[in-house]
């Protein structure tokens, strides 16, 4: 039985695979700096870095449905929002 | 002390990581991938892009079934949380007719799905069914299969019936768990019945109550069986839940691109929903 039943595309590879980076990073990034970087953030409430991430990615996958559903494509805006999103999460949540 | 570094532990995990890979992991990639491709069957795929996204998320069709379904979660919600709660309170605490009455709240919980939607689908009909018929000889024009109103009203019912148990019992495994020493303290200063359940009995349960509000928010916006088996969707299309939605695309029409993008938009709607809930309940806790 091959792979062909799951139907893969590369840019939806090019996803999974950023998304496993994303979790690699954060497993090298925990094991230089344990503890997960716990603080009280702007929403009030204590967030790992873990939970940051999830916030990030979350928060942008809903960017992008917005942005297709109210304007549609190309989605370069919501990228770059996504981005700028991301970083503030990293920064301030 | 030296702590010992014993990293095996991982290798017992490994069997889990394996199953929830084969049974979550592997089967939502799919989605993924066939949320941008179109295929007439065969296992052909040609690239699609955001196309069925974008037609989801402008789609008439389904503001409406998500529209609907939100009505039903918060209706149920605002129906079944309260009512719990209230009969939670009138239960005793003490004595023999506790085990009588947690096994009659807990007889709707231990029914099938698919049953429960056929009793009431029978309970309900206007010429047979007991509910059908007492309605229509006192004087109301009833009929779930014909008239959207009254299939709501049947649907909202059999969730009722069937789910406010689950409450009931959160809700009194808190209410037990307080000891007597509070409402002797509450009895001293004079505490009228109002104050005892707002300053007592609803903190203790506060965490019970997250839990069931949290329950009942994602299995009711995933409910798929009661509905179908009661009305099928109908009539026309005014029970059609967003899963009824998604059966009918998926399986009906076979639209398999349109029907993977709309669980990804459904999927990350549940998520974002019960992160919502889970946080607010973590940021009352720190509180």
């Amino acid at each position: 039985m091959g792979l062909s039943w799951m139907a893969w595309t590369w840019p939806t590879a090019a996803f999974f695979i950023f998304v496993a980076l994303c979790i690699l990073t954060m497993g090298v990034w925990e094991y230089l700096s344990p503890g997960g970087g716990p603080r009280h953030g702007i929403l009030g409430l204590e967030t790992t870095r873990g939970d940051r991430l999830f916030i990030s990615l979350l928060g942008s996958a809903f960017i992008f449905l917005a942005w297709l559903g109210l304007m549609g494509t190309p989605l370069w805006a919501p990228l770059a929002i996504a981005i700028v999103y991301g970083i503030v999460v990293f920064r301030f949540v | 002390m030296n702590k010992i570094e014993n990293q095996k532990a991982w290798f017992f995990v490994l069997p889990v990581l394996a199953l929830v890979a084969f049974n979550a992991i592997i089967p939502l990639m799919t989605v993924v991938n066939y949320s941008v491709q179109e295929t007439f069957g065969d296992n052909t795929f040609f690239w699609a892009g955001v196309m069925w996204f974008e037609q989801v998320l402008t789609s008439e069709r389904f503001h409406a079934s998500l529209g609907r379904q939100m009505i039903f979660t918060f209706s149920i919600l605002a129906i079944e949380i309260p009512l719990g709660v209230l009969i939670a309170l009138t239960m005793p605490r003490k004595g023999p007719w506790v085990p009588v009455c947690l096994v009659l709240m807990a007889l709707p919980l231990l029914i099938p799905w698919n049953v429960v939607g056929a009793m009431w689908n029978i309970f309900a009909l206007p010429d047979i069914g007991l509910l059908g018929r007492t309605l229509n000889a006192i004087g109301f024009d009833y009929n779930f299969t014909r008239q959207p109103g009254d299939a709501w009203f049947t649907m909202i019912l059999m969730d009722v019936w069937h789910w406010t148990s689950l409450v009931v019992l959160l809700a009194y495994a808190g209410l037990v768990s307080i000891p007597d020493a509070y409402y002797q303290a509450a009895k001293i200063d004079g505490a009228k019945p109002l104050a005892i359940f707002r300053y007592i009995q609803l903190p203790k349960m506060k965490r019970v109550l997250t839990i069931a509000i949290l329950l009942r928010f994602m299995d009711s916006f995933m409910i798929y069986t009661e509905p179908f088996v009661l009305t099928g969707g109908g009539p026309g299309n005014s029970t059609t839940l967003l899963s009824i939605d998604l059966v009918k695309i998926a399986l009906g029409q076979f639209d398999l691109g349109p029907a993977a993008a709309m669980s990804l938009i459904y999927f990350l709607i549940i998520l974002a929903m019960s992160w919502v809930f889970y946080t607010v309940m973590m940021r009352n806790e720190a509180n």
